[in-house]
């Protein structure tokens, strides 16, 4: 008898509670706007960020009260974006996709580095004699870099960074974690890039880094009558408004090898000259 | 070889590490702090082992080295490096070990040891992350599996080899005034390895406090509030409440208040979150003891207040020195 | 006369090592063939160069001209020709730029101001622009410029001068052998500087371990109204706000400066560099620099001028016979390592430091226990382990919480870590992303 009382009032609470969450729920329901939730769903979903607001249900929002237009999805591909604009009904933006490119080559082998004791990330580590390197430029490789990747497109091989470009959907969360500031944005379509950052001279660089631009402008000559490569005091970089392709690396014929095709870098076919 | 080197020789710099200050660092590490716990345990383990002989050897031992084997299998399953060297598995082991009757069988010490290590430590990720202390988890998980084994306490015997199986009661379960106070001080009476000598207890306390190794707010506002609440019970009615005294040397009291409550990882870290805490276990140890079911209540006591830790930290924040308001001190 | 001195909470008695040199008496370093004098010794603005190459020089000569209010003048260590480098390692690790004379030899004086002869009748605002014209800085390690600490703005009155000769840096003696040396010289400095403040006299803080230099400061100080105060021997007894507690019991506010409660702290190493440049005529070029460490042959104390490269130093101190593990420029508690032997003195380098293998602090990640200790040192009254589990979980708003912008970087709580976690570099880390943080939102 009791066991029957117990599973009464248990059962009749149970059934009273579902008819009141039932007509609260009804009651008090949020008017949503439906094309919200089918923009979310449209998105990647990898709330990474990078496009400033606070996840993608944020964006979402933003870019049905248009606040924010779909490309500004870093990670949205040109469909995404073509998609998200057709259901929406607004002008599809023409989107260039971006890659990071962590502008050192100095890995372990190639570079001076003194012992350093502590703890491990780019961030702290700068603080203490700006990173036990010989250069005062180039990655610290401890990976603050790949650690705020959400999309595990940053290696760390030999104490250098690399950006698997394939992985890379540009949403600039290492861009802001590298306390050197190596890494920039640059079109995914570009394939060849100088790989270094000091802007010491040449000489100096070279004391502490087997693979830096030390700006001998052989690269600058290969390119002939084309303004493939910039010069920016004794550093050349890739001109991203005509940037060179593969070729040119062989025809420049590197002495440090910091010229470098993205493909190979990534396959760790260069090394800095004995 | 005895080389003459006439010229001056330099340190070379690619063997100069680079780190940040300070670049010095003070004596103590885990190990030799867990050591040192060790060696504090000492007094009470030879009482131990006065009382109750082999037996009581053989419920160290196996506690201890199941503690360490528990903890070991874990860090191989995980892939992770040996640590017992730090010596915190040996320390819960002895520890585990003073929480069992000497007859205990074997099988109760690697059960113990295996729930202190793995559920009490390694499941929260290791030492210095469990929110509970692990000899307690595994001592109340055992309480509540098997109560009758950790409820029975031998009859101890003074330099005894061999103890004969008989067994006595806790002075908490016996009535007032059958207690002796003079047993009760140097460890003739029954209860587990660790709760039997209240002077040994002591002197491994006394080490503590010296080494400053737990903050001694901890044991005085534990035993003081026992103390104080079972003493004012006891003054309203003497025929149904041990006194005091009793209260403070029978059952895991001592045990708990100096080797327990102290554990670093699980109490507060600012002496006056230490006064809360220590306040806070003799409360409820009192409370259970006075009037809950079971006669004991030192472990559960503590595992409340562990609990609350983290809340007693956040409650105790100091202000630094040269502490401004906020309102008037953003210049 | 001595008025018991106060006792901060916490603190750390790390063995001294002061034996080492305590003992030897300061010597002159010999003349160099090149000084590389390092731009930017102070804190503040750099200073603006006023030398161009190959022109010639005399010791004492102007090298650089004061880069604005915070900021003080560079002087040439030696007569000889300049050079300009951009790059030379400096202290911190990043390459500096720096100025180097190649000495003639001759190391010929061409000071650019005269001696003051009569300091008790010249206005104190003479003073104390000669304390400026002379580059003078906190010789205890900041490298603050004087002068602007002898400038209180008006609605901050001062009443307080305390020389810090606490020196409480385990290893360092040089404040020490300064101390016993030339005493009359702290003395008179200390006065000098009181009359900039119009003040009547000032109070000298002494650790008690160096009861030889107490002895010799008080007979100096005797019938002037410089006070020697003796101090307990706990670290960081001189760290500014830890000092000026126990000498006059005031507490600095958190994001203060010791202007506001009404003190000024000086090195004592800076007082008696004010009394060379008021008394002498001579602009800051040299300093007593401890070189000490197990490895070394013969620690000792030098007096080496700035732009001497620690290779040198470490020469005369007849090289060592171990491979050290680390080389600090300053204490073991608060220097900084280096990596390179061609790094050179400056203004604020008050020890090089070599630590041996066997006594140096490794950093490892291990759980923190909680065991207490470095709450129970921290001169802050801070609690360091809190904080560190913040910044361990980047939650820097949470640090910022529990005060980490009070942290005085002392380094108590590292070296009392018995898991040898690296605190002091997390606190480092914290301040720099909350200072960050607060300059994003304006």
């Amino acid at each position: 008898m009791d066991t029957l009382i117990a599973v009464g009032s248990v059962g009749v609470l149970g059934v009273l509670l579902g008819v009141i969450i039932g007509v609260v729920a009804k009651a008090f329901a949020v008017e949503v706007d439906e094309r919200i939730e089918q923009v979310e769903e449209m998105l990647p979903g990898a709330n990474c960020g990078g496009c400033g607001f606070a996840g993608c249900a944020d964006f979402a929002k933003g870019v049905v009260g248009e606040r924010a237009t779909p490309a500004q999805c870093p990670v949205c591909s040109t469909e995404d974006v073509l998609k998200i604009s057709e259901y929406l009904g607004i002008a599809a933006e023409e989107k260039e996709k971006k890659v990071a490119l962590v502008r050192c080559s100095g890995d372990i082998p190639n570079t001076v580095r003194s012992l350093y004791n502590g703890v491990r990330d780019c961030r702290s580590a700068v603080l203490v004699a700006g990173g036990a390197k010989g250069c005062d430029y180039g990655c610290l490789g401890f990976g603050s870099c790949a650690e705020a990747c959400p999309f595990g497109a940053i290696e760390m091989r030999d104490g250098l960074a690399i950006v698997h470009k394939d992985l890379c959907v540009g949403c600039e969360n290492c861009v802001a974690a590298c306390p050197k500031s190596l890494i920039v944005m640059v079109p995914a379509a570009a394939t060849t890039h100088v790989y270094c950052n000091s802007p010491e001279k040449g000489a100096v660089k070279r004391k502490v880094c087997k693979t830096a631009c030390i700006a001998c402008r052989k690269c600058v000559k290969a390119s002939g009558e084309e303004d493939y490569m910039e010069i920016d005091g004794f550093l050349i970089r890739s001109n991203y408004e005509n940037p060179p392709g593969p070729d040119l690396v062989e025809a420049a014929e590197c002495p440090t090898t910091a010229l470098r095709v993205d493909a190979e870098h990534v396959k760790g076919a260069y090394g800095g000259e004995a | 070889m005895s080389e003459e080197t006439p010229t001056i020789q330099l340190p070379d710099p690619a063997k100069l590490v680079v780190s940040n200050s300070p670049h010095m660092r003070d004596k103590p590490t885990i190990d030799r702090i867990m050591f040192t716990v060790v060696l504090a345990m000492a007094p009470a383990c030879i009482a131990a082992l006065l009382f109750f002989g082999l037996a009581a050897l053989k419920v160290l031992v196996i506690s201890t080295v199941s503690c360490v084997l528990a903890e070991e299998a874990w860090n191989k399953m995980m892939k992770r490096a040996p640590t017992w060297k730090d010596g915190s598995a040996i320390l819960s082991g002895i520890l585990l070990g003073m929480n069992f009757n000497a007859g205990a069988p074997w099988w109760i010490c690697v059960i113990g040891g295996f729930l202190a290590m793995i559920l009490g430590k390694q499941l929260y990720g290791g030492l210095g992350y469990n929110p509970f202390n692990p000899v307690l988890v595994a001592r109340v998980g055992l309480l509540i599996g098997f109560p009758g084994i950790m409820t029975t306490w031998d009859k101890p015997e003074l330099g005894t080899l061999l103890i004969d199986g008989v067994t006595a009661a806790t002075p908490l379960g016996l009535a007032p005034g059958e207690t002796v106070l003079q047993d009760m001080m140097l460890g003739n009476v029954g209860g587990c390895l660790g709760e039997t000598s209240a002077l040994a207890l002591l002197i491994g306390g006394a080490i503590l406090i010296w080494k400053k190794l737990i903050k001694w707010e901890v044991p005085l506002a534990f035993i003081g509030t026992v103390f104080i609440i079972t003493g004012a019970m006891h003054l309203v009615n003497p025929e149904l409440y041990h006194s005091p005294f009793v209260h403070v040397l029978s059952g895991g009291l001592l045990l708990g208040a100096f080797f327990m409550a102290t554990d670093m990882v699980t109490s507060p870290m600012t002496h006056k979150g230490a006064w809360f805490f220590g306040l806070g276990c003799g409360l409820i140890t009192s409370l259970i003891r006075l009037f809950g079911s079971y006669p004991e209540g030192v472990s559960f006591a503590i595992l409340f207040m562990n609990a609350l830790t983290p809340l007693i930290d956040r409650g105790t924040i100091r202000k630094p020195f040269g502490y401004v308001a906020p309102a008037k001190g953003e210049a | 006369m001595s008025d018991k001195p106060r006792k901060f909470k916490g603190g750390v008695h790390p063995n001294d090592s002061k034996a080492l040199s305590a003992q030897k008496p300061i010597k002159e370093a010999p003349l160099l063939d090149s000084y590389k004098v390092i731009m930017h010794q102070n804190i503040g603005a750099p200073p603006d160069l006023v030398v161009k190459k190959g022109d010639a020089v005399k010791k004492g000569s102007l090298l650089a001209k004061a880069g604005g209010f915070v900021s003080v003048p560079l002087h040439s260590p030696t007569s000889g020709t300049v050079k300009l480098i951009d790059k030379v390692p400096g202290p911190t690790g990043i390459s500096v730029p720096c100025i180097e004379i190649t000495a003639d030899g001759e190391d010929e004086w061409g000071s650019p101001f005269e001696p003051i002869a009569d300091w008790t009748a010249t206005d104190p605002a003479e003073l104390r622009q000669r304390v400026w014209d002379a580059g003078v800085v906190g010789m205890g390690g900041a490298a603050f410029p004087s002068h602007v600490k002898l400038s209180p703005p008006e609605d901050k009155p001062v009443d307080m001068l305390i020389l810090n000769g606490a020196e409480c840096e385990p290893y360092l003696t040089a404040d020490h052998r300064l101390m016993l040396e030339q005493a009359e010289e702290v003395v008179i400095g200390g006065s000098i500087l009181a009359r900039i403040l119009g003040l009547d006299g000032c109070v000298i803080g002494v650790e008690s371990n160096k009861p030889d230099a107490i002895e010799m400061l008080k007979k100096a100080a005797a019938g002037t109204s410089v006070r020697v105060q003796d101090l307990p021997v706990n670290y960081p007894q001189g760290a500014e706000k830890q000092l000026i507690y126990a000498i006059t019991g005031r507490e600095v506010p958190v994001g203060a400066l010791p202007m506001d409660i009404g003190c000024v702290v000086q090195n004592v190493a800076s007082a008696a560099a004010v009394y060379d440049a008021v008394v002498k005529g001579l602009p800051s070029i040299e300093r007593i620099t401890t070189v000490t460490g197990k490895p070394l042959v013969d620690p000792g104390n030098w007096k080496f001028r700035i732009g001497t490269p620690i290779s040198k130093a470490l020469e005369l101190a007849g090289g060592i016979t171990e491979q050290p593990a680390k080389l600090l420029l300053g204490g073991p508690m608060m220097g900084i390592a280096q990596s390179s032997l061609d790094v050179t003195t400056m203004k604020n380098t008050s020890g090089i430091l070599l630590i041996a293998q066997d006594e140096v602090s490794q950093y490892t990640s291990e759980p923190c226990i909680r065991c207490g200790r470095c709450v129970d040192c921290c001169p802050m009254q801070i609690l360091p382990a809190t904080i560190s589990q913040a910044v361990e979980n980047h939650r820097f708003d949470w640090a910022e919480k529990l005060n980490v912008m009070a942290c005085i970087e002392c380094g108590s709580c590292s070296y009392s870590c018995p898991s040898h976690r690296p605190l002091n570099q997390q606190f480092k880390r914290a301040k720099v992303e909350i200072r960050a943080g607060l300059r994003k939102k304006g």
